[in-house]
């Protein structure tokens, strides 16, 4: 009964592919997928933003959307009926081509993400055996993205908010990748669902997930921090800091083009979540061993919206950080520590199944995090900012 | 011969033919970042899937992202007035042209030699190919690591603001 | 995949008129930049006919090309990295990224 419903979604996939000829199948068993993905995440993005309204209203002490629909529920597709019937500018110096073409090479970027992440056991698109390499190339697709919008506008400041945004993404794609690279070392393999899997023991009840080690959980910080740079969401919004650059790099998008690169992002939020889910939350796999007749989808996507809660929990409490801030954060105290942390994953392989390496490898994280982290960076004194490239 | 290997061949080409002929120079870094996606596309129909992804997060991800940065720190996307091609372009052409035909008649020349059908797809995986880096390519592996220590320190100390007076 | 139906001499030609186009780009552009960008184009031509004689070779499971390949990629990586810089710091000295403006030896 369990197991039936743990792989429902696989057996009805399997019974629809099933009435058409034999021919037909493969290729109609990756476009149901397919459409799946492109039907579900939209519908979950319109629930996170009200979510998100409703959530930073509680925070700021407002009550958020309440008109549309029982408590605002329908807020989502009032906003959607909106921006479809905006009426679409293009800036008349803009360039029309690279002007259209910016939202949608987002969109297509961010949705092929998805296609390497497990979201249940046996549920996953594509599982081939560099699938972490694929969704970090696809990912590294949305920088251009990003500039193509912010030059093709031909408006100062979407140009500043492309350029802040291109060098943050690239900043902190360098911690992203080091963090995942730990994963990667321990458990022997590229492959997402190999990842899972290794993840999917228990010992007294208890699961064996990356971040319940000192290397893990290092990691999983730097993930965190990494990824919210890299999806451009508050406290590193920068690139679309409202009081000095109007909107970033979208400033001259309206309508639907906008509503785009809204989605783009929100979908960014999502694939991120799922690869800190499945790299170092264990993916699929149940908290506690005896939860592990729960279907594995439902884990999933409980993850996957916990992480999105904190993104907006994170939102309404941190102040933004100004760009050189920003930028000695990503290179004086992340990328240090995530490469430290590859070190001390290899030293937690290496030193065997005793206590002692917990002792060590924490031992080490928690010395180098009080002296890059507490000593290092109160010794900087606050002085007027320089500027060496923009002058 | 098949149909997707000729589209993704006509538009690689036409990406780097755009990517060299176009005025403005951001719209030629964007075709550039066609031909790479393009050659990308071809490694993978080579079934070197690593191969091809690396060639994405590197050439689309860090290498055309750099050009445009480039462009706009050199305030090149400005097209100017008198011509985007040197005034000796003939003669960089007929170089091109007789590299292009040289080649394509040495490969012409040698199609009965060449082998028509592949061997059968080796299944490499990305073990394959790491445990290749740290045995038999060990040593090139640090070479390159140390060339690209030495870029990354020779990038940045030449392209630092000199300051007037220090140094 | 789908590769195996398509001859060598087809990535050979592809390979070939790139390289054509990356070195006609590179010997008639003004732009520094653009010039960087042919070389580049050259480069990714070599990678791909490393990669199609490893696929149709008599011993793909060696990775010889494959490898070669790779390691083209992170030279180019520095290569475009150093050039671009210089790019810049030339651009800052003479206020100009045209070549053909750049004759003198003396700063």
């Amino acid at each position: 009964m369990f197991a039936t419903l743990d792989q429902i979604f696989v057996l009805f996939k399997q019974w629809l592919v099933g009435l058409l000829p034999a021919g037909l199948q493969p290729v109609a068993g990756v476009l149901l997928c397919v459409v799946v993905i492109i039907g579900l995440f939209p519908g979950l993005f319109a629930l996170t933003v009200l979510l998100e309204r409703k959530g930073l209203a509680r925070i700021q002490n407002r009550i958020g959307p309440n008109r549309a629909g029982p408590f605002g529920l329908l807020q989502p597709i009032a906003d959607a009926i909106k921006s479809l019937t905006k009426e679409d500018i293009v800036p008349l110096s803009a360039d029309g081509t690279v002007h259209f073409l910016a939202p949608l090479v987002l969109v297509v970027a961010v949705f092929m993400g998805f296609a390497v992440l497990p979201m249940g056991r046996n549920m996953v698109l594509v599982d081939m055996d560099a699938s972490l390499l694929f969704f970090f190339a696809v990912g590294a697709s949305t920088e251009l993205s990003v500039f193509m919008a912010g030059w093709s506008s031909r408006n100062k400041y979407s140009l500043l908010g492309a350029m802040r945004a291109v060098a943050q993404m690239i900043s902190y794609e360098v911690p992203l990748l080091m963090s995942s690279v730990a994963v990667v070392m321990m458990t022997g393999s590229l492959s997402l669902v190999k990842i899972v899997e290794a993840q999917n023991h228990y010992t007294w009840g208890l699961p064996h997930w990356y971040i319940f080690t000192p290397w893990g959980f290092a990691g999983f910080v730097m993930f965190a921090i990494a990824a919210t740079a890299e999806t451009n969401r508050s406290p590193f919004d920068l690139p679309e800091g409202e009081s000095e650059l109007v909107a970033g790099y979208f400033t001259e998008y309206s309508g639907f083009k906008f509503a785009l690169f809204f989605l783009g992002e929100y979908l960014g939020m999502f694939s991120i979540s799922g690869l800190g889910t499945t790299l170092f939350l264990g993916g699929w796999s149940a908290p506690f061993a005896f939860l592990g007749w729960v279907p594995s989808w439902i884990w999933f996507f409980g993850k996957l919206m916990l992480s999105i809660c904190v993104f907006i929990w994170v939102r309404g409490t941190l102040p933004r950080l100004r760009q050189d801030q920003l930028m000695n954060f990503a290179w004086k105290f992340v990328l240090p520590m995530t490469l430290l942390n590859l070190f001390v994953a290899g030293l937690w392989r290496f030193l065997g199944d005793g206590w002692q390496r917990w002792v060590v490898c924490s031992a080490i994280l928690v010395l180098a995090y009080v002296i890059v982290g507490r000593v290092e960076m109160r010794r900087q004194h606050v002085g007027p900012r320089s500027y060496r490239y923009a002058e | 011969m098949n149909i997707p290997f000729y589209l993704i061949a006509a538009l690689t080409v036409l990406g780097g033919s755009a990517a060299v002929l176009l005025k403005n120079t951001v719209h030629c870094a964007l075709a550039l970042t066609i031909a790479f996606a393009g050659l990308a596309v071809l490694f993978l129909q080579l079934d070197a899937q690593f191969a091809g992804f690396a060639q994405i997060l590197v050439y689309i991800g860090a290498v055309a992202i750099l050009v445009v940065f480039a462009i706009l720190l050199t305030r090149g996307s400005e097209t100017p007035k008198d011509g985007v091609f040197s005034h000796t372009w003939l003669a960089g052409l007929a170089v091109a042209a007789a590299v292009f035909s040289v080649l394509g008649w040495a490969v012409l020349q040698s199609v009965p030699g060449l082998p028509y059908t592949p061997a059968a797809a080796p299944i490499v995986t990305v073990n394959d190919i790491g445990k290749a880096l740290m045995g038999r390519y060990v040593l090139p592996l640090e070479i390159v690591a140390v060339l690209l220590t030495a870029a990354l320190i020779g990038a940045v100390i030449v392209a630092m603001h000199e300051k007037e007076g220090t140094k | 995949m789908t590769g195996a139906a398509t001859p060598l001499v087809g990535y050979l030609l592809v390979a070939a008129l790139l390289f054509a186009i990356g070195l006609a780009g590179a010997l008639t552009r003004r732009n520094a930049i653009l010039v960087l960008i042919g070389i580049e184009l050259m480069l990714n031509a070599a990678n791909l006919n490393l990669i199609a004689f490893w696929r149709y070779g008599p011993h793909p499971e060696a990775l010889t090309g494959m490898m070669f390949a790779i390691f083209s990629i992170a030279v180019a990586a520095a290569e475009a990295a150093v050039g671009l810089g210089l790019v810049i710091s030339i651009h800052r000295h003479a206020k100009t990224t045209d070549l053909d403006q750049m004759n003198r030896m003396k700063g």
